[in-house]
């Protein structure tokens, strides 16, 4: 074997185990989906091998998936926006902070000790009927029943943004912590308050960081059931909880396969959106 | 008129003292270079000049006005960083441009000011390019057409050769003094780098531990260094103990036990008063190596051995023994050096030499 077949296949070798696994765990289950929703379930709850293209019609067709992915699809851009608003000021601090940026950095990789799950359900004991908010209010006679402010868009949206805010912070900080203070300075220096200095500067120098937490951001919210299953009510449904109907309540396989493949086609066309102006190596910088 | 006046300034970080109490004047339209070894203060003076940093005590004056409170974006100076730190999202010709946005100036007059910069740095078409797309050379000059658009009061020049490799800092260095004649700015350079301070500067401040060692035009501060510290960091000195003998007829008589009795011209002995103990300074270029049957011009002639031979091309950094005494001299060569062990005729001539007290 020559030296440039050697070192030609030398990165393949070191990717197998990745590629090996990512075609395992992710392309061979995808494609047993993929077959799948051209399935048929028949009325006797048995799956029908073939090729029908029913569930795709349903799926496409029905207005009801339609709304509920276009609210999917706004609670996602709501978090989002929340999470850039609420996560861009944190991420400056941080990348501005000296010498505690590691302790901060922790303190913001905290929540994900903790299960996704439990988190969410934490806020069952803050804002629930017999909750600490509640209690507070009650107990200083500000209100004489415990108020229902549980089960709405707005505490899907806050369970949401609890999730998805770290991703938000790591992105636009390690945006942030690359760019060069002395790019302040010398804004300042020629005239520029530190207000301008930021708009001129900083700011657009972080947008691909700020552009990379979005995309996280947005296509987790708009993937998750956990959060609408646990602190929404019966009409804030997300498309993904149509797809967890589907296959673990209705036991469905066929129908949730059309629809979390037409999720995915969706966000996936998003993705490519999003790495045809603005590139994936940003994506892969916030990750990393 | 003086353009900058540091009166009694100190710089603590915590009980760090950076800068400790210095005075500074610096008249209109001079190249006053801030030198010294990292650590030394003078990028903490610059940055109190520029107003990034707040002295712990004392006044900083420019154009005969209080700046201390002034923020920075409101003193008018002109920064060069020793990184550029040149916009990487906006084009040249933007970077160059946006100290004007902030001056009220006229759209067509802007353009005209930005391509009458670029033309100063020898850089006209490249307004549309990216930082990126330049040469490190390139970028600098960038920086500095950056800093003169907007006509500052003083321009600051934070080590802005350092990051350049040697060739091109030289030619950069006197583009530099080029534009600065040109545009008669009053200019503080910062810099670690002798050679640099000695070819452009009109005076230098030698720092050291955040005090000014000596403040003179480039000859005097490197033939008459007022302080030990000055003499060893501009070219390399010998320097030897020694006692002044006797002050007389414009000489300072100080014998050394190497050389014996040398008369140093007085002018060149400033602080050395009265007699008793007292030191001789001797620069490393000044002291010549001869074959021993040279004969001695009215030189000073002494024995000594070669004990390391440095090989630099056109000079020759020796190390010889006189005595007791290890002595380094740094020698023009045209031809093959002296090789390690050979005996020589160390020679120097009275007037080269100079004192500090003890």
């Amino acid at each position: 074997m020559s030296v440039e077949t050697r070192e030609a296949r030398q990165p393949w070798i070191l990717l197998s185990p990745a590629l090996g696994a990512v075609a395992l765990l992710l392309f061979v289950p995808l494609v047993f989906i993929a077959v799948y929703s051209f399935w048929l379930r028949t009325a006797t709850g048995a799956d029908q091998v073939g090729f029908f293209l029913d569930n795709w019609a349903e799926a496409l067709t029905d207005e009801f998936y339609r709304d509920i992915l276009l609210n999917t699809l706004k609670i996602a851009a709501i978090t989002t926006l929340v999470c850039a608003l609420m996560g861009y000021p944190a991420a400056y601090f941080i990348a501005r902070s000296k010498g505690n940026k590691a302790v901060l950095l922790l303190l913001l990789m905290l929540p994900f000790w903790i299960s996704y799950i439990i988190r969410t359900m934490s806020w069952i004991n803050i804002l629930g009927v017999s909750g600490a908010v509640n209690w507070l209010l009650t107990g200083l006679g500000i209100v004489s029943e415990p108020v229902q402010m549980l089960y709405n868009e707005t505490t899907v949206i806050l369970g949401l943004v609890h999730f998805l805010l770290p991703f938000m912070v790591l992105n636009v900080f390690v945006s942030l912590d690359g760019i060069d203070t002395t790019l302040e300075d010398a804004a300042n220096s020629l005239g520029a308050t530190k207000w301008q200095a930021f708009l001129q500067v900083t700011l657009p120098l972080s947008l691909p960081g700020l552009a990379a937490g979005g995309l996280l951001c947005f296509v987790l919210g708009a993937g998750t059931y956990i959060t609408p299953l646990v602190l929404g009510g019966p009409t804030d449904a997300m498309f993904a909880n149509l797809v967890f109907e589907a296959i673990i309540t209705q036991l469905n396989w066929p129908l949730g396969s059309a629809l979390s493949l037409m999720l995915l086609a969706v966000l996936g066309a998003l993705v490519l959106i999003y790495n045809r102006y603005l590139g994936m190596a940003q994506l892969m910088k916030g990750l990393g | 008129m003086s353009s900058v006046i540091l009166r009694d300034i100190v710089k603590r970080f915590g009980s760090f003292t950076a800068v400790e109490k210095t005075s500074l004047e610096i008249p209109e339209g001079e190249f006053v270079t801030l030198l010294g070894p990292s650590g030394c203060g003078k990028t903490t003076t610059l940055r109190m000049i520029a107003g990034l940093l707040d002295p712990t005590e004392g006044d900083i004056e420019i154009k005969g006005k209080r700046f201390n409170d002034i923020p920075i974006h409101k003193r008018n100076l002109g920064i060069v960083f020793q990184n550029y730190a040149l916009f990487p999202h906006k084009t040249v010709a933007e970077n160059v441009a946006f100290g004007l946005k902030y001056r009220d100036v006229p759209r067509d007059e802007a353009a005209r000011r930005v391509a009458e910069a670029l033309a100063l740095v020898q850089l006209p078409d490249v307004g549309d390019r990216y930082p990126k797309q330049l040469s490190g050379g390139q970028q600098q000059r960038i920086a500095l057409a950056r800093a003169i658009v907007i006509e500052p009061d003083v321009l600051l020049l934070d080590e802005p050769l350092s990051a350049l490799d040697a060739n091109l800092r030289e030619d950069m260095r006197v583009e530099l003094k080029r534009i600065q004649d040109r545009i008669g700015v009053t200019t503080v350079f910062v810099t670690h780098d002798q050679s640099e301070a000695l070819a452009m500067s009109d005076q230098i401040v030698v720092m050291s531990d955040g005090r000014v060692e000596q403040v003179g035009p480039p000859q005097e501060v490197y033939n008459t260094p007022a302080s030990e510290f000055v003499a060893q960091f501009l070219g390399a000195s010998n320097i030897l103990p020694a006692r002044c003998t006797a002050r007389a007829n414009g000489h300072v008589a100080l014998d050394s036990d190497v050389f014996g009795q040398i008369d140093v011209p007085a002018e060149k002995a400033p602080l050395v008063v009265g007699e008793g103990p007292a030191k001789l300074v001797l620069r490393a270029e000044k002291l010549l190596l001869a074959a021993l049957d040279t004969p001695a011009n009215g030189e000073i002639a002494v024995d000594a051995t070669v004990e390391t031979v440095d090989y630099q091309g056109q000079a020759v950094r020796y190390f010889v023994r006189a005595g007791d005494a290890q002595l380094q001299a740094i020698n023009m060569i045209d031809q093959r050096p002296f090789s390690e062990g050979a005996q020589v005729s160390l020679r120097l001539r009275p007037q080269d030499c100079a004192a500090l007290p003890a």
